[in-house]
């Protein structure tokens, strides 16, 4: 066009940054309509690092990573020191060849074929966790769709439908119709004349009779037009037999079972609305990236036992697991990622504050498991691709695999996604009766289960030696009274992961709290 | 805008339990209702899960050892613990019914190498498990 004269969105913007900084971009970006959906305005410019300013990152998961790529960038000296003997943390994939060891020395050799794997962790991401798309971005992370609202997946409830597993287009077209045939039926009573005005009221009796199938009575009943919604007897063909058959509706008492109204708000929430995606080949491809970048700064197999800090620096001691030898590392600051479920093992030398919120925080202990199959059922019998299946037994649902769609051969869905006394009992079970009651509960929507069955694996985060729980789960009551204080920085020690964060269990959480904990630092570092 | 944080915090309560998992990556369905009532069952497919079959806990002291534990000597403490949680512990009150915590913390004072056999009742959890 012909503004050459005018800034572009984009140089305004990156203007508004240099001279206000980041918040103040956030406000212009938001007043242009951009990034409401996120906090992250872009990597942190960490500008006028001391020289030699160092810092020790005591974890290599996602917060640590970043925080140690973002330093080092800036001109810092970093070390990390990381529990395992692989960087990444709870992004991690399991595949054919990989074993899996319960913190009660249980192992679990995967058995899969080449290419299949699940992501015990972290599976799938929202499309406005701009953070952790962006450094997919930068380190040239392929996504793909994680197909997340399947219509055609089921909905499974003891007490609803006879115990038969329904799918979700039937039940949530069904809910809607009979949900909209009863408003229709108060408004046409009377019932809420007094908040509704009669031009209102008109309205929403149209938009009723639609949105809910209803028919020339404002009834919900089976019909072809229904049909065209919750699926038919006889699907719509060709020639002489083309015509479709209407599916009959299900009451209304089954379809107030809370599985229906929870798998349909489910669907709602922020962070679970499509489009969602994951990297091809398994989540670790992120924290392999990242690796790529700061994998020369880790030092695996250690476990940190000591955090001692004075005026003039933070010392980390540390075990190093192959010698049994104690080490230590010394630094002017320290980001510290390790779980609050077994940061107890650490002497954390803060101030009660800080020590008070590290004890206040629950952990989910969720349960996952994969299992093999000989061939892809669920697409060949069943029309699913990707997306989930729900039950109220123990496993919780079913997630049927988002890649290689069609193919032959074996291949891996979730046989469980358990939490709270589901996962539990799944987790006190042996992995061999686990895979046992996957298998008899997952049969409800399956009958080809037993007969194309492989081999499976379970991962019971409560006995993930490492972690001992699976992500942070904060109270209200509990954020208001901790939160601040975990978050801030305790003389030299900040601290950093999903639990440091509003995205508790997410990706996004762990980097939006790692690239927090290094500003404070540098803030800290740019001010003395 | 600037007062609608106020107003919303006053339903805060009510709401936490609730909205606080909806924000995390978990699944989307309802479980259906565990009506185990015996002790022994409660603690072999719950407690179990962290405190292990026998007990003992992580062996490191992450995940308590509750064997030969003097700490449930009086049944204020368990219930306090299991009905509010602690630590990374989650609490149980929205999980598990007051009858089901006294059966399994009943159980637990009387195995392992503890010896309190005061059962803990329905009523002492209901009165103990004020936070």
């Amino acid at each position: 066009m012909t503004e050459m004269t005018t800034p572009s969105r984009r140089q305004l913007l990156t203007l508004i940054g240099r001279m206000g900084g980041a918040a103040a971009m956030y406000q212009a970006m938001t007043a242009f309509g951009h990034a409401a959906e996120t906090q992250f305005t872009g990597p942190p410019v960490l500008t006028g690092a001391k020289p030699g300013a160092s810092v020790v990152v005591l974890g290599a998961g996602l917060a640590g990573m970043v925080a140690a790529y973002e330093l080092t960038k800036a001109g810092y000296s970093v070390k990390i020191l990381e529990f395992q003997d692989r960087p990444g943390g709870r992004n991690y994939t399991l595949r054919g060849g990989d074993s899996f060891t319960e913190s009660d020395g249980t192992v679990q050799k995967v058995q899969f074929a080449p290419g299949n794997y699940i992501n015990p962790g972290p599976w799938r991401i929202p499309h406005h966790h701009r953070c952790l798309l962006h450094y997919c971005r930068q380190f040239g992370v392929a996504l793909e769709p994680f197909i997340q609202l399947n219509h055609n997946g089921f909905i499974h409830s003891g007490s609803a439908f006879g115990g038969k597993p329904m799918r979700y287009k039937e039940v949530a077209t069904d809910f809607r119709g009979h949900t909209s045939e009863l408003l229709g039926k108060a408004l046409n009573a009377g019932a809420l004349d007094q908040s509704v005005s009669a031009e209102d009221k008109e309205k929403l009796l149209e938009a009723l009779r639609h949105w809910g199938l209803l028919d020339n009575n404002m009834a919900y009943t089976s019909s072809v037009h229904v049909s065209s919604q919750r699926g038919y007897d006889q699907p719509p063909g060709g020639g002489r037999n083309g015509a479709p058959t209407p599916s009959q509706i299900a009451g209304l008492s089954d379809v107030l079972d809370p599985q229906v109204w929870t798998a349909m708000s489910f669907y709602f929430n922020y962070v679970m609305q499509t489009t969602m995606f994951q990297p091809v080949g398994g989540m670790d491809m992120i924290g392999k990236a990242f690796a790529r970048q700061v994998g020369k700064l880790i030092t695996y197999n250690a476990k940190v036992t000591k955090v001692a800090q004075g005026g003039d620096g933070v010392t980390v001691s540390y075990k190093d697991a192959p010698s049994g030898k104690m080490q230590s590392v010394s630094a002017d600051y320290c980001v510290c990622t390790i779980p609050l479920s077994i940061i107890s093992q650490v002497e954390m030398q803060v101030g009660p504050k800080l020590a008070a919120a590290m004890k206040a925080v629950p952990y989910a202990g969720q349960l996952k498991m994969g299992l093999e199959f000989k061939r892809r059922f669920w697409e060949e019998d069943d029309n699913i691709y990707g997306g989930h299946s729900f039950t109220d037994q123990a496993i919780a649902q079913l997630s049927y695999p988002n890649d290689r769609m069609f193919s032959k051969g074996p291949a891996v869905l979730l046989g469980a996604f358990a939490r709270d006394l589901g996962a539990f009992q799944l987790t006190a079970m042996t992995p061999e009766q686990r895979i046992e009651a996957a298998l008899k509960q997952g049969e409800v929507f399956h009958p080809q289960y037993r007969k194309e069955y492989m081999n499976g694996v379970s991962v019971p985060w409560s006995r993930v030696p490492w972690i001992l729980g699976c992500t942070s789960r904060w109270s209200e009551a509990n954020r208001e009274k901790h939160y601040r204080n975990l978050v801030e920085m305790d003389g030299r020690v900040v601290l950093a992961g999903e639990h440091a964060s509003y995205y508790g269990g997410w990706m996004e959480g762990s980097l939006l709290s790692g690239i927090d904990a290094i500003t404070q630092i540098h803030e800290r570092v740019t001010a003395a | 805008m600037s007062e609608r944080p106020a107003l919303l915090l006053l339903a805060l309560p009510l709401l936490a339990l609730l909205a606080a998992p909806a924000m995390g990556d978990t699944p989307g369905s309802v479980q259906a209702k565990n009506n185990m009532a015996e002790g022994k069952a409660l603690f072999e497919q719950i407690c179990a899960a962290c405190h292990m079959a026998d007990a003992r806990g992580s062996g490191d002291g992450a995940i308590p050892s509750l064997a030969s534990d003097a700490n449930l000597a009086d049944p204020a403490y368990p219930v306090g613990v299991v009905m509010n949680g602690k630590g990374a512990m989650p609490p149980f009150a929205e999980l598990l019914t007051p009858a089901q915590v006294g059966a399994a913390i009943t159980y637990v004072r009387t195995h392992f190498g503890n010896d309190y056999p005061q059962p803990v009742t329905e009523a002492d959890v209901r009165k103990l498990a004020q936070p």
